[in-house]
């Protein structure tokens, strides 16, 4: 069952706002004056993070640390480029591990992870696209994610934590790939109605 | 033009989340090279990420890591972006696997009368495959289902079937009883970049094209 979320619920997590206030800040400091203090900040809040996202499927501890250590060095190396409109810091931080972890998993030249934003051209960005970064620090997806049934979230984990295609998924829990798929449209759903009501 | 027909949610997540095997994966990324508003939705399922990693428990980083990182910050150039390549009718996804910069360039093999194919080479471990597929004016392609998965763009020229009108940048991202019978327009050769799973339970993807032809 879908939990209904009326507006009363959605209560503007001042926390998350402050803490990516500050990791902005920190950003904004490494990417202008490459202030190694801010970094060391940084990487005492992210890495233990990331050594958890890094440490699946067979990884080992070594090789997960070195992933660390290579995405705070492109955290450090590309702060120039994070832009607050597309999506918090947190994000940021999350979407350079994942193209990390797919480029020494395939190992080719030829299929790098590109960025998205190189296909962004001015004139097209959409409105609501601007303000996701503003309604992540709102707290409005973290509250989605907390709102969806547990069957839904569990899928949406095993994807974005354990690294799992949907076939996998799909023989992990012995359901249906076509199950699988609809969790994760009814998940991205839910998620959509929540942005949306704050557009 | 903007797109009309988009990836489905679940690819958008998947490929949020990096999962998708590598040649439905060149096919998205073709089609978010053209599409502002799959862009979008694939930043909105990479918020989804971001809560994920914050949500994570802590690992222990050593102090040797922490060490390390930071004193190879000296060492670290910043990043620029790639310059971009030359402008192309073909997605940036494709020309870096194909090393080709234009369709004419494209080595197509016949399989059928009015039927042309050409591999797209992937790593090993990639599990899906993927082609291009050249289509003849006003040609009708046999109907079909998905055996499999199936995800087709359009690069030139355009389809219809009872889904509407197919042409550049659109995607149909089907499941895989959808069963459906394309026909080409006239005028215009259709090529199209199709990512489907290899095939060993179904029938490959040419065998099922070149059956009302060849009759197997
Ligand atoms: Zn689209």
């Amino acid at each position: 069952m879908l939990a209904a979320m009326d507006q009363s619920d959605m209560q503007i997590d001042r926390e998350k706002q402050k803490q990516e206030a500050h990791f902005r800040n920190l950003m904004k400091r490494v990417a202008q004056s490459h202030d190694r203090q801010a970094f060391a900040v940084f990487f005492d809040h992210f890495a233990p993070r990331l050594k958890s996202f890094m440490m699946r499927k067979n990884v080992s501890a070594e090789l997960a640390e070195d992933l660390v250590q290579d995405a705070m060095i492109a955290v450090w190396r590309k702060a120039g480029l994070y832009e607050p409109s597309k999506g918090s810091v947190t994000t940021w931080v999350f979407t350079i591990a994942r193209n990390l972890r797919i480029d020494r998993i395939r190992r080719d030249v030829h299929m790098p992870m590109t960025e998205l934003g190189t296909y962004d051209e001015p004139s097209d960005a959409p409105e609501g696209e601007e303000l996701l970064g503003r309604k992540q620090e709102d707290g409005l997806v973290a509250q989605a994610l907390k709102s969806i049934p547990d069957e839904q979230r569990q899928v949406l984990l095993l994807s974005f934590v354990e690294d799992m295609p949907q076939s996998e998924i799909a023989q992990k829990l012995a359901i249906p790939l076509g199950t699988v798929k609809s969790r994760m449209r009814l998940a991205y759903g839910h998620l959509r109605r929540i942005l949306e009501t704050r557009s | 033009m903007k797109p009309a027909h988009h990836l489905d949610d679940s690819t958008v997540l998947s490929f949020a989340a990096g999962t998708l095997d590598d040649a439905f994966s060149v096919v998205a990324e073709a089609h978010l090279s053209m599409c502002p508003a799959c862009r979008a939705a694939v930043r909105e399922a990479e918020a989804l990420g971001g809560e994920v990693l914050d949500a994570l428990e802590e690992g222990s980083v050593s102090d040797a890591c922490r060490a390390k990182t930071i004193a190879a910050l000296d060492q670290a150039t910043l990043y620029r972006l790639p310059v971009a390549p030359p402008r192309s009718d073909l997605p940036p996804a494709l020309v870096r696997l194909l090393d080709i910069s234009s369709f004419e360039d494209i080595a197509w093999k016949k399989k059928a009368p009015g039927v042309a194919m050409c591999d797209v080479k992937l790593p090993a471990y990639a599990k899906g495959k993927l082609k291009l597929l050249r289509i003849s004016a006003g040609r009708a392609m046999p109907e079909h289902g998905h055996g499999g998965e199936e995800i087709t763009l359009v690069l030139k020229g355009a389809y219809h079937d009872h889904m509407g009108v197919f042409a550049r940048g659109d995607v149909a991202d089907l499941d895989e009883d959808i069963e459906h019978q394309p026909v080409v327009g006239p005028g215009e050769d259709c090529i199209c970049l199709v990512a489907t799973e290899k095939p060993t339970r179904f029938k490959s993807l040419a065998a099922r094209l070149m059956q009302p032809f060849v009759g197997i």
